[in-house]
C-alpha cells in the first residue's frame, strides 16, 4: 500500500507528531506534517504544535514507517478481547458489598 | 497483512471496488456511526460525495487561514507599538498553523498537499471572500479581529464536533487559538474608540466597512443554500447559516455598547415576537461579485501567494537536496 509520505508529485515526506505535554504522561499523537528530514520536521513540530508551551518534548516519525492494522479487519483482529469480560473486575459481583475489594 | 501510514493512506484508489452487496453494507456501517453521533476517521469507507465535500470545504477554509495572513500580515511592519507588533506577529503565526492543520486534515481524504497548493495559486479553489477587501487603516485589524475571527469563531465552534475525525480535532486546537484573536481585535478597537475624536472616528470607519462583510462570512440565507441540508444529514454541519448568523448579531450589540461604537444598520432592533434580531437585507451582489473574483484585492492575494511559492522554490529544493545528501552519507557511513 503506498504510504502519504512518498506519493508522486508530494516534495516533502509526512511525520507524525507526538507532543509529551507535562513530565509524567505520556506522548500523544497531535497531528502530522511535511519536512525534508528528521531535523526539520523536528523543528518544523516545534513551532507549529508548541506555540503556546504545550509540550516538554516531542518526538516525530515518518509517517511511512508506522504500521497499522487494517480497518477492514477490525472485528477479526480485536475478536480475541470479545466476550471476555471476566478480564474486569466488574465481572466478580460476589464480592460487591466486601470491603477494600 | 501488514499496512504502513496512520492516516493519508485512505485514498480511494487504494481500495478495491466494491461489489453491491457490499457497497450497501457499507453505507449501513456508515449511517449508523452518523446516526450513533460518532465520528468517521480516515481509513473507514465513506461515500464519495462525502469525502468530495469535506475535501472541498476543508481545503478552501485552510486556504482561506493562508490566504487570511496576508490583509494583516501587511501591517506588521507598520503596526503602532512593539507590543502590538509582537501580538499580531503571533496571530499571523496561528493563521499560517491553522492553514496547516487544516491541510493535513484534508491530506487524510485523499488529496495531497502540492495538488492543493497548485489549486489555490492556479486560482482553481476558492477561500473565504473576506480576505479580498483591502486594509486601509489600523482599525482594520481591530475590526478583522473582532468581527471577522468573530464570525469564524461562531462558524467553527459546532465544526469541533463534525463528523469526520481530523477535522473535528483540527478545528478544536483552532477555537482554541481563535479566542486571542477576537480579543485582540476588540482591544486594538476599544483603545482607539476611547482616544481621540479622530482615532474613534477611525475605529467607526473601520467597523462600517468590515460589519456586512463579517455577516456575509456565514454564506446565502438558508432557502438558497443547496448543499446545506446534506452536511447537516451528515453532521459535519450542526447549525443553518442563518441560525449562525443570528446568534453572532445577537453577540455583537452588546460588545459594540462596550466599545462605543454602532453598528452600521439603522433597521437593526430585537423582535421580542420572533425572538429574532431584525436587520436590512443584506446586499448579496456585493458578496457575489467579490466570490467571482471581482473583489477588490482577489488578482493581489492570488499574486502575491503565487510569488512566495514561486520564489520559496529554491528552498524547498535546497532542503530536499541537503536531505538527500545526508541519507547518502549515513547509508555510506552503515
Amino acid at each position: 500500500m503506498a504510504s502519504p509520505g512518498d506519493v508522486a508529485g508530494e516534495g516533502w515526506p509526512l511525520y507524525e507528531v507526538f507532543v509529551r505535554a507535562n513530565r509524567g504522561l505520556s506522548h500523544v499523537h497531535v497531528g502530522s506534517l511535511h519536512a525534508p528530514d528528521d531535523d526539520m520536521a523536528l523543528r518544523n513540530a516545534r513551532d507549529l504544535y508548541t506555540r503556546r508551551n504545550e509540550g516538554v518534548s516531542v518526538w516525530v516519525v515518518r509517517s511511512s514507517a508506522i504500521t497499522t492494522s487494517d480497518p477492514d479487519q477490525k472485528g477479526a483482529f480485536f475478536e480475541s478481547p470479545a466476550g471476555k469480560n471476566y478480564r474486569h473486575a466488574k465481572y466478580y459481583e460476589k464480592s460487591a458489598e466486601v470491603p477494600h475489594l | 497483512m501488514t499496512l504502513t501510514a496512520p492516516d493519508a493512506s485512505a485514498r480511494p484508489d487504494d481500495q478495491r471496488e466494491l461489489t453491491e452487496a457490499e457497497e450497501a453494507s457499507a453505507q449501513a456501517a456508515f449511517d449508523a456511526i452518523i446516526e450513533a453521533d460518532q465520528r468517521i476517521e480516515p481509513r473507514d469507507w465513506m461515500p464519495e460525495a462525502y469525502r468530495k465535500t469535506l475535501i472541498r470545504q476543508i481545503s478552501q477554509h485552510a486556504h482561506s487561514e493562508i490566504i487570511g495572513m496576508q490583509p494583516e500580515g501587511n501591517w506588521i511592519s507598520r503596526a503602532p507599538s512593539l507590543k502590538r507588533k509582537a501580538i499580531l506577529m503571533a496571530k499571523v503565526q496561528d493563521e499560517a498553523g491553522h492553514g496547516l492543520y487544516l491541510y493535513s486534515a484534508a491530506q487524510t481524504l485523499g488529496i495531497s498537499r502540492d495538488e492543493m497548493t497548485e489549486q489555490l495559486i492556479e486560482s482553481r479553489a476558492r477561500y473565504s471572500s473576506i480576505f479580498n477587501y483591502p486594509t486601509p487603516t489600523w482599525a482594520d485589524m481591530g475590526a478583522i479581529g473582532w468581527l471577522v475571527d468573530g464570525a469564524a469563531i461562531c462558524n467553527q465552534v459546532p465544526l469541533c464536533r463534525a463528523s469526520y475525525g481530523p477535522y473535528g480535532r483540527a478545528m478544536v486546537r483552532i477555537c482554541k487559538e481563535e479566542s486571542f484573536h477576537q480579543r485582540q481585535g476588540f482591544e486594538i478597537l476599544l483603545e482607539l474608540s476611547q482616544g481621540t475624536p479622530e482615532q474613534h472616528q477611525m475605529a467607526q470607519d473601520a467597523v462600517n466597512r468590515w460589519y456586512w462583510p463579517s455577516l456575509m462570512m456565514f454564506g446565502p440565507p438558508d432557502d438558497e443554500s443547496p448543499n446545506s441540508a446534506q452536511s447537516m444529514a451528515w453532521k459535519i454541519k450542526r447549525f443553518s447559516n442563518d441560525e449562525l448568523r443570528q446568534r453572532f448579531v445577537g453577540m455583537l450589540v452588546p460588545q459594540a455598547e462596550v466599545l462605543g461604537l454602532t453598528l452600521p444598520d439603522p433597521n437593526l432592533r430585537w423582535n421580542d415576537e420572533t425572538k429574532q434580531w431584525d436587520m436590512s437585507e443584506i446586499d448579496w451582489t456585493e458578496f457575489n461579485e467579490v466570490l467571482a473574483g471581482r473583489g477588490p484585492a482577489n488578482a493581489q492575494r492570488i499574486q502575491h501567494r503565487r510569488d512566495a511559492h514561486e520564489s520559496g522554490a529554491w528552498v524547498r529544493e535546497a532542503a530536499a537536496a541537503y536531505a538527500e545528501k545526508q541519507a547518502a552519507r549515513e547509508r555510506q557511513a552503515a
